[in-house]
């Protein structure tokens, strides 16, 4: 019957790309083999009808399909059968103009599946999609005089939370149903868009999302932390959008704003329907499938599937719920069977009625049942960890909500506390990796608590949902159809879906480690090495201080001054370095050219042929011993896999000259002379922060490099410019800061040390020998008080 | 001189149950160890040879009356070009007590130049691809006088093997083995080579032909191929080293390059007769209450200290070496003398093989003078040198266990070994077989930019370095079952591809797996030098 009723009419459908739309798309394919379909999806870069072909035609929902019929002939028949229009349901109109709305109005069924189903979007996308996108498309039909049948899906959740029975009725029928009215609601949603926009403009804000990036990347130059910052402006705005979703929807009973807005969206939809025949069909928790297209078969992460994998991986051993709750779950393919029975049947008494589609009243799953399955399988089939040993899952508790919060809050508060104490220590390499651990501890929480704050609502939900309709639907159809058709929930026997089915599924999509045994393959970081490494890259550019050498400006300064100097004079010198330390390293943290500027006028007066001669004895004396060997060689490998080689670094030239030979080319600070002696001033700004990026562009642009196929090694996050300039940025031995962007964005971390066994040198001074010296140390001296002022002058 | 007894020659001692534990050197500390009753012997060294009482009448007298050859006043002229070569700062070890010998030498030389009035002196350590000198090291050698009077100038200075215009090709010997010295020495009218033979390998040809020479005419030898044919490369005779250098000499020679060639030979006074370590070269039995109460101290101070403060007090010692013999003229003439006093210092004769032969490896080898003694230097110390330095057959039957006690830390000196860092990084991760290293890596390090500009700029070893260490491993590597290293840091040890023990009878124990149960053991118990006459 159902197949017949359908046969030769033109279906047109919202949402396909979607979990229960691939779904739906390819049973109607499947067993309504005359019917046409039309698929609204918004057109991304590539237009729609690739976008149909790729995100639903080659969705693995088809294999079976494919398969069957081979492949070209599959090809064909989609050719044949299924066109895309392109159009978006959060506008008026659907946007849809021309032939694409001619055939868009030509349909006999509409199924409108497409809504924002994550629980954590902004309000007002939730209030354009779920709220307006239903009477859009009513009212584009009765402005264009069409009325094909309407099937609206929408979810059992616009019942609110509240206990026991939640029969199949209009929202505004049920008794517990607060007044509101829609057009207001859309109206308040824009507008609170509108402020946050404009708070989030306020100076004190714009000042304190400026210091958080400053915070975050350090010293990078303006450009970079002005686009930080305004990421991070939009993300507050964002933030505060989803709050209000939820604040508004919880204020009128919802469990959040996606309840809250399909609820709406129901209501108008029902005002603005016209003469057209509308159902509405409410699923409850939609999740793998119980046998078709196969069983298990999923989309993307739902929303009980990430909670499991945490669970399986060890990293929530508690979730709010009572154990003797019902998890109202439904597997898809009964939804998509329901779906096409209310299209074939069409509106039961011109309508609008409405079909919900659940378990929890027929055949219910309890909490505990749940939870002793999954604690069951996953003890049988443990995922493991990266060492390859298998992760024991936690006994349940059932807490409260209230309890599990103000855990994972206070785990969370001590957590940052101890990233805030860490953030503030001059961390690099191995320490700075507990520093990461923390901040990845800390993101796992946000998740969990995210979970919690998102889905408690659901877990305690202790609604019923009526089936009255659902099962006299069921009663009525042939039994063809219900051999083709299966939605009947009593039918699915929980223990076999839960750990023959469902979880089996989960874990194949999470790719979840299911055997034992170190990690088979390449590590992450040895195909990110591969790539640096492949010769097709161009370029290699590497920071010097940190980087390839432990050390920096100011200790081979110290170490060229105290050369030649006699040992009483050494004490001098040492103790004015050390009363004048603190200083430079404000400067230093404040700006890095500033501070290299101020700091290179102690090399006033100081004589040039002879700082080149002892040039050479600092590398083998001083720069060697604190090198990272395995940086030099990896500043070889790249020239042995003939990319260019390039240094960029605020070091002076001659202090960098002996190392000439490892690179192609050399970018430094330089500083002129007079009659053969150092002026102490800089002859071209030194390469630091955005300075360096742009010397790294320039020197790309002059040699024809591409820097997408280039690298480059930095050590601090005020090399940031110059890393995300490149293809393939590399953090070595990272300050947290780095070390944090680092792991985020998925780039090489390379830990270089300095050799074990290298002659210690606590101090950086030079070992005597006689010559002249004093133009330095005086230089010095007497500069002393000068850098003070102009600390103060700042 | 101080009055003292006729030195004993060596000992062969078998071990019974009343004798004492013995001493192992490890690194720069000790460890004390009982070998197993009626199977172990202990191989002494002989004590101090006397030394010569007037060292610098010595070499004056050599200098005049030299071997096969004019007397050095005779082969100068004042408008000559001269130039002293002399042996760098891996001999001998640990250094010597000021006034080196070389100096002695050198100012003998000199002033032998000054009376004939040779204006065109250059001085060149003969390091081949050795790290350059320092300048105290420099100035240890040749002395301030020397120094001051050459190096300002820049007529004393340190050979540069890599140096494009430095170097000259003299010709292939009649097994086409490339021979390439110092410009300088060739163009010269007279080149003097001060030696100083510390083992029966030093000196003679191999003096200039690897002292002045460079990576062309060295990989002709340093190579795997006579490494293993060397049985033993201590022992001229059946060393094809020593062949090839002699080949080598014959064409320098042949092309009319002039060597006046002065040797000497130092006694085996190591840690001296008196002093703070005097009971190291002591036998454990003669031990005084008061020696086992220094060496209790000395092991309690050494606990308390870091390792590289340990290895700053070590390295200061400076050894109270005499000089046994000095003689001068034509080189392989001089050369035979040499051996003769050299052997007669160190040759201990010792009866058959044995099964395990077990060593301590000391703080210093040639190649870690003031510097960290790494892993492949540990390796090369006792499979290159002590293994080798034997005469018959090797100490340890074919198929026999070696077991060294040193710490062997993953440490390197940055600055004397890079290549060194990348070879144990990167060459031995991959492959530890030397015919394996030798074909796929040693061209790269050799002509490594960088290894090369560090060699020639800083005081870095050659590129090649670490390959010939390897490659002086081999012979013993080819003989040996196994290799294992006590107290030694295992993940180190095992890169080398030996086995780590935390103690000796761990070691002993493990070694049963290759020779057996009750296998007999030899302890070869050097420093102060010796050389086993195996019979």
């Amino acid at each position: 019957m159902i197949s017949e009723n359908l046969a030769g009419k033109r279906i047109a459908v919202t949402g396909s790309t979607g979990f229960l739309g691939t779904a739906l798309i390819e049973r109607l394919i499947r067993s309504v083999p005359d019917c046409e379909l039309v698929l609204l999806v918004r057109p991304g870069r590539r237009g729609a009808q690739a976008r149909v072909t790729r995100d639903v035609l080659k969705n693995d929902a088809f294999d079976g399909l494919r398969a069957s019929l081979g492949k070209d002939e599959f090809n064909e028949m989609c050719a044949r059968r299924v066109q895309a229009v392109a159009g978006d349901v959060g506008t008026d109109g659907l946007g849809l103009s021309g032939e694409d709305l001619e055939l868009w109005l030509s349909a006999d069924v509409i199924i409108h599946s497409a809504a924002t189903v994550s629980f954590d979007s902004p309000l007002d996308t939730a209030v354009e999609v779920n709220l307006l996108g239903p009477q859009r498309i009513a009212n584009l039909c009765n402005e264009h005089g069409v009325s094909p049948h309407l099937v609206a899906v929408s979810t059992c959740y616009v019942a609110g939370s509240r206990r026991g029975a939640a029969p199949e009725q209009l929202v505004d029928e049920s008794p517990y149903f607060v007044e509101v009215d829609w057009r207001r609601e859309v109206d308040a949603a824009r507008r609170s868009r509108l402020d946050e926009e404009t708070a989030s403009r306020q100076p004190k804000r714009l000042e304190q999302f400026r210091s958080e990036a400053q915070r975050e990347l350090g010293a990078v130059g303006t450009p970079a932390l002005a686009a930080k910052t305004e990421t991070i402006r939009q993300a507050w705005v964002t933030t505060q959008m989803v709050e209000n979703g939820r604040a508004r929807a919880s204020s009128l009973g919802f469990p959040d704003a996606y309840a809250y807005t399909k609820a709406l969206g129901e209501l108008a939809l029902v005002e603005a329907r016209g003469e057209i025949p509308v159902s509405i069909v409410r699923p409850s928790i939609i999740e793998s499938a119980w046998s078709e297209p196969t069983a298990g078969w999923i989309r993307g992460f739902r929303m009980a599937e990430p909670v499991i994998i945490s669970y399986a991986r060890g990293l929530l051993s508690e979730f709010p719920g009572v154990p003797e709750g019902v998890v109202d779950v439904i597997p898809v393919d009964m939804v998509v069977a329901a779906i096409v029975a209310v299209a074939a049947r069409g509106p039961k008494d011109d309508g609008p009625d409405v079909t919900q589609v659940a378990s929890g009243s027929a055949n219910p799953l309890r909490y505990k049942n749940l939870v002793d399955y999954a604690e069951d399988w996953f003890t049988r089939n443990p995922i493991y960890d990266e060492l390859g040993q298998p992760i024991a899952v936690a006994a349940w508790q059932f807490p409260g909500r209230g309890r599990v919060e103000k855990q994972l809050v206070r785990a969370r508060t001590s957590l940052e506390r101890a990233d805030r104490a860490l953030e503030k220590l001059p961390l690099r390499g191995r320490t700075a990796d507990f520093a990461m651990q923390l901040q990845a501890r800390k993101e796992l929480l946000d998740q969990a608590s995210g979970y919690v704050e998102l889905y408690g609502a659901y877990a305690e939900c202790e609604a019923l949902y009526g089936l009255d309709n659902l099962l006299g639907l069921w009663g009525e159809l042939s039994p063809e159809d219900q051999e083709a058709f299966g939605f009947d929930p009593r039918v699915i026997d929980w223990k076999h879906y839960v750990q023959n089915v469902h979880l089996p599924s989960v874990v194949r999509q999470a790719r979840a480690k299911t055997t034992p045994g170190k990690k088979v393959g390449p590590s992450r970081s040895t195909r990110l090495r591969g790539q640096v490494l492949s010769p097709d890259r161009q370029l290699a550019v590497f920071d010097l201080e940190n980087t390839i050498i432990a050390s920096n400006v100011v200790t081979s300064f110290a170490w060229l001054a105290t050369r030649n100097l006699a040992p009483r004079d050494r004490v001098i010198f040492a103790a004015k370095a050390l009363s004048q330390g603190p200083g430079w390293l404000a400067l230093d943290r404040k700006d890095r050219s500033d501070f290299l500027r101020s700091f290179y006028r102690n090399y006033r007066g100081a004589y040039t042929d002879q700082i080149e001669a002892d040039a050479q004895e600092l590398l083998s004396h001083y720069l060697l011993s604190k090198s990272f060997p395995a940086a030099i060689r990896r500043v070889r490998e790249h020239r042995a896999l003939g990319h260019r080689t390039l240094l960029i670094t605020g070091a002076l030239e001659f202090v960098v000259e002996p190392l000439r030979p490892l690179f192609d080319d050399i970018i430094s600070a330089e500083m002129s002379s007079v009659n053969g002696r150092y002026t102490g001033g800089m002859s071209s700004v030194p390469p630091t922060a955005e300075n360096r990026y742009q010397a790294l562009a320039d020197y790309a642009a002059a040699n024809n490099i591409d820097l997408r196929e280039s690298v480059a090694y930095a050590d601090s996050s005020s090399d940031l410019p110059m890393l995300e300039a490149v293809g393939f940025p590399v953090a070595v031995n990272p300050e947290t800061k780095l070390a944090a962007i680092a792991r985020k964005r998925g780039w090489l971390v390379e830990d270089f040390r300095k050799q074990s066994g290298a002659p210690g040198r606590p101090l950086p001074i030079a070992p005597r020998t006689g010559a002249r010296s004093e133009p330095m140390l005086s230089a010095m001296m007497n500069r002393g008080s000068g850098l003070a002022k102009e600390k103060t002058r700042r | 001189m101080s009055p003292r007894k006729a030195p004993r020659p060596g000992l062969v001692l078998d071990v019974d149950a009343s004798t004492p534990p013995v001493l192992f050197h490890h690194g720069e500390n000790f460890r004390m160890e009982k070998l197993p009753v009626g199977r172990s012997r202990i191989i002494y060294p002989a004590e101090p040879l006397r030394g010569l009482i007037d060292p610098d009448q010595a070499i004056r007298d050599a200098l005049e009356n030299p071997i096969d050859s004019e007397p050095l006043r005779a082969l100068m002229t004042a408008d000559m070009k001269l130039t002293i070569a002399f042996d760098d700062i891996s001999l001998p070890l640990p250094p010597m007590r000021k006034p080196d010998i070389r100096q002695r030498v050198i100012e003998a030389v000199l002033d032998i130049a000054a009376e004939v009035g040779v204006d065109d002196v250059h001085i060149i350590a003969a390091l081949a691809l050795h790290r350059r000198m320092t300048e105290d090291e420099l100035r240890h050698a040749v002395g301030d006088r020397v120094y001051d009077a050459f190096a300002p100038s820049g007529r004393l200075y340190n050979h540069d093997a890599e140096d494009p215009d430095g170097m000259t090709h003299l010709g292939t010997t009649n097994h086409g083995e490339e021979v390439q010295i110092s410009k300088r020495a060739v163009d010269s009218d007279l080149t003097v080579y001060v030696n100083i033979n510390l083992v029966s390998m030093d000196g003679g040809h191999k003096s200039t032909a690897t002292g002045l020479s460079g990576y062309t005419a060295l990989r002709h030898h340093h190579n795997v191929d006579t490494m293993q044919k060397s049985k033993s490369f201590m022992d001229p005779p059946n060393s094809e080293l020593h062949t090839k250098n002699w080949r080598q000499g014959d064409v320098i020679r042949n092309a009319g390059v002039k060597i006046f060639q002065i040797e000497t030979t130092i006694n085996n006074n190591t840690f001296g007769e008196t002093g703070p370590l005097s009971m190291l070269q002591k036998r454990e039995w003669e031990w005084t209450g008061r020696d086992r109460a220094k060496f209790l101290a000395m092991q309690g101070g050494l606990s308390y200290m870091t390792p590289s403060a340990r290895r700053k007090v070590f390295h200061s010692w400076k050894a109270p070496y005499e000089l046994t013999s000095v003689q001068a003229g034509e080189i392989e003439a001089v050369h035979k003398v040499t051996t003769e006093n050299t052997f007669a210092q160190h040759l201990v004769p010792v009866e058959g093989q044995t099964d395990i032969m077990t060593m301590g490896l000391p703080y210093i080898s040639p190649y870690n003078v003031n510097s960290v003694m790494n892993p492949i230097l540990v390796a090369v110390l006792g499979l290159g040198y002590f293994f080798n330095l034997y005469r018959g057959k090797p100490l340890v039957r074919e198929g026999g266990v070696l077991i060294m006690s040193h710490p062997t830390p993953w440490d390197f000196n940055p600055v004397h070994h890079p290549s060194y860092i990348d070879f144990f990084e990167q060459v031995l991760a991959d492959t530890t077989d030397p015919h394996e290293i030798e074909k796929k890596y040693e061209k790269q390090y050799a002509e490594d930019e960088w290894y090369r500009h560090l060699y020639r700029t800083s005081y870095a070893y050659h590129g090649v370095h670490p390959f010939y260490m390897w490659y002086w491993c081999s012979h013993a590597l080819q003989h040996l079952g196994q290799v294992i290293i006590v107290g030694g840091d295992p993940k180190a040890v095992r890169r080398l591809g030996f086995r780590p023990a935390s103690t000796l009878q761990d070691a002993l124990e493990m070694a049963t797996d290759t020779v057996g149960p009750q296998p007999t053991i030899t302890h070869y118990h050097n420093p102060p030098m010796l050389m086993a006459d195996v019979k």
